[in-house]
């Protein structure tokens, strides 16, 4: 790493530092380092907290360079180009006919129309030109900007790329950037390409680009996917992928560094410029910018681009609610210390308040109304809710008219939305750095605090608030590590890849393998893909002449018909909702036929409207709703007069709670010299449980066993999350079952997994007939672990994404009106056949892969079942223990798990034959 | 009170059930069985179905109808019947006779030997089945029960029919199993589909209140090791 020893020497050019000061501004240190790395010819990462101008920073270089050359006289990227109206295979549409410059021609249609509204207002000029970074620029910007420098005429493919994992993200980041591009007069055309672009405008695009084009992952690989791409990528300069620390995480981290490498092959000039929240481990990012050396990693030391890191900013200011109230011992809607939250709420300008779930937002936000006796605007944000009504909250939040919005994860990301002086953070904070860039939403500026206060929805919430504030104050992250690249995505990227240039095997191994998540690719693997995308990739070869990809005669393979390449680019992307039904208000089904075209309400996953019946109760969109029926893919819903919904399944958040704070948790468990930070509450609970069982040490496995209501209960306490807590759920009651021990069903929280059964666990491991040791030997993780996930419903979730993403089942089809539920084929019925007779299938394989970390977490149970060998403790009890109480709590309230359907089925006719005997 | 049928290994995996007077056993696996005539039934093989994805672009495992076959050889194993029926859709599209593989080929063969083997046509596979042994037929009676492939729409006693593709969704312990099923009256019968890729249609769906009028039908529902009869009104919808 070269580290720049007085970056304060590198000068902005005369209307940089004029625009500046005209705004009282200061470049800041790290925006002039990121600078000096551009003129050096560097990649770089800037790590950088909320609010210090990381946008900026990564765009500086590129309008410097754009207008130091214009200033010379030469054009950027310069490039003889013939103009390329080549036909194209299924086309996007439109052709574009005149001349594109003509401003008379009618304005391009907004990308994102609610943000115009944004734009409006001059309420915000002061407060904008206070604040000292770039994100605030907007407010200042005139009506409509729609895309800076139309008129700029310009040749050649494009400069600079940039890439958000958000499209409205990209929208607001161009808008920003048209301020400083305006007022400086700079000669520079910036445009963005999300999903909502119009054909004619992307069509226009690829001929003739702009300088800068904002755009996501999946539209980047659509735009590689054609034959324009060595057009508009031979000359790129620099490529900005901003919040990078999210983008890794996922299959389109690892889409997006596919898209990389290919854009490191086409541009011989390129650089990358990561913007990144503060990470623990810096160095996987740096390696996820470059392009790696082609021999195994382990051989040559990987290549890091360099490292910026900006400063702190002020520390945030967090603290954990000391209730007044009594704590719940289970439970995650904080319904105790709603009246709390109100009071927050009140008491400050703006507040966000994050929970885990939807559920959870839609609990909070119901309660929060049921005391809104001051009538404040509180709003409500979820993944699930229509867009429109989604774009509404976020226009209503920036422009300040709200005091607060209860959301989820859906507003982790993106551009300050408004002036948020307080962040709630309802629930478990799961991850100490998911946390801090939580909080890190409140106040965009880095000089001040941010504010966050966290309510812990239960006991052992309190636990891992604590922990969390713990590893806050000792600045530790605990993001996940590196992904490797999946195996599905790959596929994805082949077709693409075949869509566009024909490609030769060999190189395309090799650029693979420059991606840092697919830098260990055997060819094999590859090869294997390869295949699959070219004939299914089975042992038997029965589909050579239906291939979709074929070999030429020069050994380049390419599509076998446009009709491909045109199912490809409707089922680009690695983001697989569960599927989703839309949900539509009608009235109550007062007579049998069902009103069509009532008001759209947002989506809800299938899985979740398959464990209702007609006439349950849920809660959505802030609504107590019934359920009806469901027509096609739409479910409809009528209001219902019930105040008590049933609220019939806690989804878990997506993210189990890490490793990190889960360690810092048996921490404080084990070790009484910490309990004084927690509330007397707590403490009591944990001497409690101390003086009627045990505590386990911070590395062991405590089970304790107990008879109630004439069945046997076994707890244990691992607290490694949920999902990997169900799938040790799955398989102990598998084991157990063999024993003759008769389970009859488990529940899982983040913490404990709580098994009940007629058989008497106790009893048998005082006889020496049965050893704990064995029950958890890690061994389960062999032919038990295989013979559950052959009907494991989440192993067949899974498959499921695994296959859409490699394009096995497409999600999307052309000139098809059929809902998806008439066209599809149960890729569960696929997974069986596919299981039995060819278990190594490629796609099989990389289901696998993600079972490991996803759904099933089956990776993280094994680093359990390995830390507790040796140290289980067995406390036999009479009776339930406190430390059992939450876990036991979430019986009958949570979704009992077990595989069991014969169970359901046989309770079901039980029931029946009861009923006609009495 | 339960009748131990220890005798019949049949009895393991069927349960007795009677249509228009006549005793059959329906078997978990999907298949039903006429002990008197020794005839055994499946309805919806759809076999190839792999295939004629395949031909459209939607590459799935090309292994479904050896899985198919190879299940419907375990009931043939365990009944030895002297008729088998496939009650029409045996095959995905018309084409399907002609991909089927070498292997298969022979294993439907072997199936075969020994036995008579009727293809009744349906709306997938209209045309007579070439090639592939057997003899086709529109449809099949035997005394009172008639074998066809879509249920009529008037009143028919005796009919065993398929088509439909039967799926009896129950909830119980917070959640809910959707199953294939046999539903029946008593009067008349629509099977399960067979078929490893074939999908499946709810029986709260419109299209078995036009079969059975009522929703006084009772779903067996096909359980691993056993059927479990509920009321078709117990059951939900999707």
């Amino acid at each position: 790493m070269t580290v720049l020893e007085r970056p304060e020497e590198i000068t902005l050019p005369e209307p940089f530092l004029r625009w500046f000061k005209q705004r009282g501004w200061e470049p800041r240190a790290h925006q002039l380092e990121l600078l000096a790395k551009a003129r050096a010819g560097r990649s770089a990462l800037l790590i950088a907290p909320t609010g210090a101008g990381k946008t900026l920073a990564g765009f500086l270089p590129t309008l410097v360079e754009l207008s130091e050359t214009s200033r010379n006289g030469r054009t950027p990227g310069r490039q003889a180009r013939s103009v390329p109206l080549h036909p194209r295979s299924g086309g996007e549409g439109l052709e574009v006919g005149g001349d594109l410059f003509d401003l008379a021609a009618p304005p391009t249609p907004d990308p994102s129309p609610p943000f115009a509204a944004r734009m409006g207002g001059g309420e915000r000029t002061e407060q904008a030109s206070q604040s000292s970074a770039i994100t605030k620029v907007a407010a200042n910007s005139p009506r409509k900007l729609i895309s800076t420098g139309r008129e700029v005429r310009r040749e050649g493919g494009l400069h600079t790329l940039y890439i958000s994992p958000l499209k409205a993200l990209a929208v607001d980041i161009a808008r920003n950037l048209e301020t400083p591009v305006a007022e400086m007069k700079l000669p520079i055309r910036i445009e963005t390409r999300t999903g909502d672009t119009p054909a004619s405008k992307r069509q226009r695009q690829r001929r003739d680009p702009p300088h800068i084009l904002l755009t996501t992952p999946e539209q980047l690989a659509l735009i590689l996917a054609s034959a324009d791409a060595p057009f508009l990528f031979g000359s790129l300069r620099r490529v900005v992928l901003d919040e990078l620390h999210s983008l890794v995480m996922s299959k389109r981290g690892d889409l997006l560094s596919l898209g990389l490498a290919r854009l490191f092959a086409l541009a011989p000039d390129l650089t990358s410029v990561g913007l990144s929240a503060t990470v623990a481990e810096p160095d996987d990012l740096r390696r996820y910018l470059m392009p790696q050396p082609p021999s195994a990693p382990t051989q040559s030391a990987p290549i890091l681009a360099d490292l910026v890191i900006a400063d702190d900013g002020a520390p945030p200011h967090v603290s954990m609610l000391d209730t007044a109230e009594r704590l719940p011992w289970a439970g995650h809607t904080a319904r105790h210390a709603i009246g709390e939250i109100y009071g927050l709420i009140k008491r400050h300008k703006t507040t966000l308040v994050f929970v885990n779930t939807r559920s959870q937002a839609e609990a909070v936000f119901q309660q929060l109304w049921g005391i809104n006796d001051d009538n404040l605007a509180i709003a409500l944000h979820h993944g699930s809710l229509d867009v429109a009504q989604r774009r509404k909250v976020e226009e209503a939040m920036t422009v300040g008219r709200l005091r607060a919005v209860v959301c989820t994860s859906s507003l982790d990301l993106g551009v300050d939305w408004g002036d948020v002086d307080l962040v709630i953070n309802v629930g478990a904070p799961k991850g100490a750095s998911r946390l801090l860039q939580r909080i890190g939403r409140a106040n965009h500026r880095m000089d001040e605090p941010s504010r966050g206060v966290l309510i812990p929805a239960n006991r052992f919430e309190v636990l891992e608030c604590t922990a969390a504030l713990d590893a806050i104050a000792a600045k530790a992250q605990d993001t996940p590590p590196a992904r490797i690249g999946a195996l599905d995505v790959l596929a994805q990227h082949v077709l693409g890849r075949a869509c566009g240039e024909p490609f030769l095997a060999d190189g395309l191994y090799a650029e693979v393998r420059s991606a840092a998540p697919y830098a260990d690719l055997t060819r094999a693997d590859f090869d294997a893909v390869v295949d699959f995308v070219a004939t299914g990739g089975y042992a038997l070869k029965a589909y050579e002449r239906f291939a979709k990809i074929r070999q030429g005669k020069d050994g380049r393979w390419r599509v076998a018909h446009p009709m491909i390449a045109q199912r490809y680019r409707m089922n680009v992307g690695t983001i697989v909702e569960a599927d989703m039904l839309k949900v539509r208000l009608v009235r109550s089904r007062a007579s049998k036929l069902i009103p069509r075209g009532g008001r759209l309400l947002g989506e809800v996953e299938e899985y979740f409207i398959e464990m209702l019946t007609p006439g349950d109760t849920f809660v959505f969109a802030g609504e107590i709703l019934r359920y009806e029926a469901i027509v096609e893919d739409e479910v409809y819903v009528s209001r219902a007069a019930s105040e008590d919904p049933k609220v019939p399944s806690y989804e878990g958040g997506k993210f189990p709670l890490s490793t990190y704070l889960a360690d810092r948790v048996r921490q404080i468990v084990a070790d009484g010299s910490l309990w004084k930070e927690l509330p007397p509450q707590v403490r009591e609970w944990l001497e409690i449980q101390q003086w009627r069982s045990l505590l386990p040490g911070r590395r062991d496995l405590l089970v304790e066993t107990f008879p109630r209501a004439n069945k046997c209960y076994l707890v244990c306490y691992p607290f490694e999350g949920r999902l990997a807590h169900q799938t040790l759920g799955m398989l102990l009651t598998r084991r157990l079952e063999r024993a003759r021990l008769r389970p009859m069903g488990f529940v899982a929280n983040e913490y404990a997994l709580a098994i009940w059964g007629l058989g008497d666990v106790a009893l048998r491991i005082s006889r020496g007939e049965l050893s704990l040791a064995e029950l958890f030997d890690q061994d389960m993780l062999g032919d038990d672990l295989e013979a559950w996930l052959a009907e494991s419903a989440l192993m067949k979730r899974t498959f499921r994404t695994c296959a859409i993403i490699a394009g096995l089942i497409e999600r999307r089809f052309p000139g098809q009106e059929k809902s998806r539920r008439e066209v599809t084929i149960s890729t569960d019925l696929v997974y069986d056949v596919l299981r039995k007779h060819q278990a190594d299938h490629v796609l099989l394989r990389a289901a696998r892969a993600d079972a490991g970390s996803g759904l099933l977490d089956i990776h993280r149970l094994g680093d359990m079942l390995s830390r507790i060998r040796g140290r289980i403790i067995h406390k036999p009890l009479d009776h339930v223990s406190p430390l059992a109480v939450p876990v036991m709590l979430e019986i009958g309230r949570e979704m009992v798990h077990g595989e069991a359907s014969e169970e359901v089925l046989r309770e079901a006719e039980a029931e029946l034959v009861k009923e006609a005997m009495q | 009170m339960r009748a131990q049928g220890a005798q019949l290994p049949a009895a393991a995996s069927g349960r007795d059930v009677v249509v228009a007077g006549i005793a059959l056993v329906a078997d978990c696996a999907g298949a039903l069985y006429w002990p008197e005539e020794g005839l055994l039934v499946v309805a919806d093989l759809h076999l190839e179905k792999g295939s004629s994805f395949a031909t459209r672009g939607v590459l799935l495992p090309p292994y479904d109808t050896a899985a198919t076959l190879a299940r419907l050889g375990a009931l043939i194993a365990r009944y030895a019947p002297k008729f088998v029926i496939a009650l029409g859709d045996s095959f995905h599209d018309g084409g399907g006779p002609e991909r089927v593989s070498e292997g298969d080929r022979a294993m439907l063969g072997a199936l075969q030997r020994g036995r008579e083997w009727i293809w009744i046509a349906g709306n997938h596979d209209p045309e007579p089945v070439h090639g592939l042994g057997g003899v086709s037929a529109a449809m099949f009676a035997s005394g009172p029960l008639v074998f066809r492939h879509a249920p009529e729409r008037e009143p028919s006693d005796g009919e065993i029919a398929g088509h439909l593709h039967p799926v009896a969704r129950v909830n119980g312990r917070g959640r809910t199993v959707s199953r294939r099923c046999f539903a029946t009256d008593g009067k008349r019968m629509v099977m399960p589909a067979f078929g490893a890729y074939a999908g499946g249609l709810n029986i709260r769906d419109r299209a078995f209140a036009d079969v059975f009028n009522t929703l006084k039908f009772t779903a067996h529902i096909l359980g691993e090791a056993r059927l479990y009869a509920i009321a078709a009104h117990r059951c939900l919808g999707d």
